[in-house]
């Protein structure tokens, strides 16, 4: 889960890190209120997606009558499909270099790294390797202010500088450890004349942690079906084409999408049901599929713990139940797999034992093709 | 011969009580899986299938010589209970739970490593070896004695894949589920080397996907070094960046663990990468008679 910009910079300043002055707003006169007694400042579109700044989503005002005309701009914007609902008004600050620093979890090296550069404020991604310092951290020692110096060093910094770098770093980690997070990452890092300060804040706690770190507000990152997806606890990532697709654990339903790709199909979204089968997840399953208008169901079970026979009793109660109204593809193999095409077959539906012959029929239909007596259909 | 775990290796299941424990302490067994007892805190005492019950792992091991612990414990507590069995001595460890913590995975694994332990997972399906031993969640139809290796990011895709090798009559020595989070105790190079060594095993079968970098650093090794026929099936092509696909581990960020740079490092590698799975079987089957 992501946090927004001022939420990272409030839990940043409870750690001690500075952050520019300022304060979150929800209307073009807070931001008014909220710029008087500060020079120039900055508005800054409060949305979850990277990027912001090309889209139009950071603003600098020198004037109360700026700053309420920028303001009134960003408030309501879409901002790369996401709609501006607050934006943070912060004073501007004289910079005298802009640091890149990040910590995240390397998972070949297992453990958290360390990541600085010198070129702050661009994307990261467009820095070039050798000018990223990449540093893991030592899980039996943690992060001492000498690895901060060290790295504060080897960016070039120099003098007071170094310690005041070092003691960032600690207390970004003191961050990372603490919220249990995937990432945290300042950037950009401003060195001002008084020192360091927070110009971002990109926090990115671990949902699976979430147990343990409910003081953070739940914040919707995906479109609304696939917030409804997850509040009944499917995984579900919409991809925009047109034949939608269930299956039964994450590698298999990639798997699907890709074999779909592969005979020209194209995938409207990846669902993976899990290893559940009862008619309630069943039905909202499909529910969630019909939602996105597509042209064909493909629905690929391959049956371990999860038995074919209980997903045949789920899928036909489901069809009683609900009016399907597009072609099905249902290809079934795995535990009970007879016993499940029997029942499939009892209420007038055969369904594919075959993923490959599967695949290419659904493709077949969502280019229009014939929907025969060799399949279940609407 | 297999891999980290013989066919007859003994195995303790921790949280043998719960829902997850119980049902698959029954479904280990009816595979042939040598359960010598079972923990579960404040239950010790009690039986399950016949299965003594111990209140700690070490209270078990003192009872019986322990070669693997199958761990199907809630998340929260994951972490208490990988310890608990590294401290009792165990050497391997199939942590099947998913949905713990980034940040316990990380300490889990590190712990481990460091008293020269392997955890499996977590996240996993577990580890079989066909002749006899299973342990975690995979089903038991799919798995007979055979030459494959099979080393596995996901459990449904090696079922699939799995389950069609032994339709045209082609077994497995012992299948490794690594794990579908961004760390896990084992990764494909760890598995690799072991395989490399056992005699029962003459190909080997990598189920990769999308997201992380463990399939180039397999594929580096493997163009250095003499390795056995490796066969490749990768899944996640058609995913876009930035979009996890199920598993934690399966996202492309940062421009890291796309699908073309994974099938050209291992293509450089001289290993075969299927482009769909039902390929498999048959580049298998090559590489066995050859």
């Amino acid at each position: 889960m992501k946090l927004f910009e001022y939420a990272g910079k409030e839990l940043f300043s409870r750690h001690g890190i500075p952050v520019p002055r300022g304060k979150v707003v929800s209307n073009a006169w807070d931001a008014v209120m909220v710029s008087s007694g500060l020079n120039q400042v900055v508005l800054k579109a409060q949305v979850l997606s990277g990027k912001r700044g090309k889209a139009g989503g950071i603003k600098f005002a020198s004037s109360p009558r700026e700053v309420e005309l920028f303001a009134g701009q960003l408030l309501g914007l879409e901002l790369n499909g996401n709609k501006v609902e607050k934006i943070l008004v912060e004073e501007k600050l004289e910079i005298q270099q802009e640091i890149y620093l990040a910590i995240t979890v390397d998972g070949s090296l297992r453990r958290p790294v360390i990541l600085a550069s010198s070129q702050g404020g661009m994307d990261i991604e467009e820095v070039p390797e050798e000018r990223i310092i990449k540093w893991p951290v030592n899980l039996s020692t943690g992060i001492f202010p000498s690895v901060g110096r060290e790295i504060g060093r080897l960016l070039g910094l120099q003098g007071k500088a170094i310690t005041q770098f070092a003691d960032i770093v600690t207390k970004l980690f003191r961050v990372f450890a603490e919220s249990d997070a995937e990432l945290v990452e300042i950037n950009p890092l401003f060195l001002c004349d008084k020192g360091f300060v927070a110009g971002d804040a990109k926090v990115t706690v671990d949902d699976d942690a979430y147990f343990r770190q409910k003081e953070y507000p739940r914040v919707t990152e995906g479109s609304p079906l696939e917030e409804r997806a997850r509040s009944i606890g499917l995984s579900y990532v919409e991809l925009g084409g047109d034949i939608a697709i269930m299956a039964n654990g994450a590698g298999i339903t990639m798997a699907t999408l890709d074999t779909i790709q592969f005979y020209g199909g194209s995938p409207a979204n990846f669902l993976d049901a899990g290893g559940g089968a009862n008619v309630e997840q069943t039905s909202k399953a499909l529910e969630i599929l019909l939602a996105a208008n597509p042209k064909v169901i493909f629905i690929n079970i391959f049956g371990g713990i999860t038995r074919c026979d209980d997903v045949a009793n789920a899928f036909v109660q489901v069809k009683k139940m609900q009016e399907i109204t597009v072609p099905v593809v249902l290809r079934m193999s795995g535990t009970n797999e007879e016993l499940g095409l029997k029942i499939l077959a009892k209420n007038g539906i055969t369904a594919y034992r075959n993923m490959q012959e599967a695949a290419i029929k659904a493709v077949e239909l969502s280019r229009g093709g014939e929907c025969n007596g060799n399949l279940c259909c609407s | 011969m297999a891999i980290y775990v013989a066919h007859n290796a003994q195995v303790v299941v921790q949280g043998i009580t719960g829902n997850q424990g119980s049902f698959h302490t029954r479904q280990m067994l009816s595979f042939g899986t040598n359960i010598v007892a079972g923990v579960s805190p404040g239950k010790g005492g009690q039986q399950v299938e016949g299965i003594p019950v111990y209140d700690t792992v070490a209270a078990a091991c003192e009872q019986h010589q322990i070669d693997a612990t199958a761990i199907y414990i809630p998340a929260p507590f994951a972490l208490d209970a990988v310890v608990e069995a590294v401290d009792a001595g165990i050497k391997v460890i199939g942590c099947i739970t998913e949905h713990i913590p980034l940040h316990d995975e990380i300490r889990l694994v590190d712990y481990a490593r460091r008293q020269g332990a392997v955890v499996v997972g977590p996240n996993t399906f577990g580890i079989v070896t066909s002749r006899g031993c299973k342990i975690g969640v995979a089903p038991n139809h799919v798995f007979k004695d055979g030459p494959v290796g099979v080393i596995s990011r996901s459990g449904t895709l090696t079922y699939e894949i799995v389950g069609s090798l032994l339709a045209q009559g082609i077994g497995t020595s012992t299948v490794v589920g690594l794990g579908g989070d961004r760390v896990t105790g084992l990764n494909f190079l760890d598995v690799l080397r072991e395989f490399n060594q056992d005699d029962q095993t003459k190909a080997i079968i990598m189920i990769g996907e999308i997201g992380g970098t463990s399939e180039e650093e397999a594929a580096e090794y493997i163009r250095e070094n003499p390795v056995k026929p490796v066969i490749a099936y990768l899944a996640g092509k058609s995913a876009p960046p930035g979009k996890r696909m199920g598993h934690a581990g399966a996202i492309i960020e940062r421009g890291r663990g796309t699908f073309a740079n994974k099938v050209k490092a291992l293509e450089a590698a001289n290993v075969q990468v299927a482009e769909l799975l039902f390929e498999v079987p048959d580049l298998v089957k090559k590489c066995l008679i050859s």
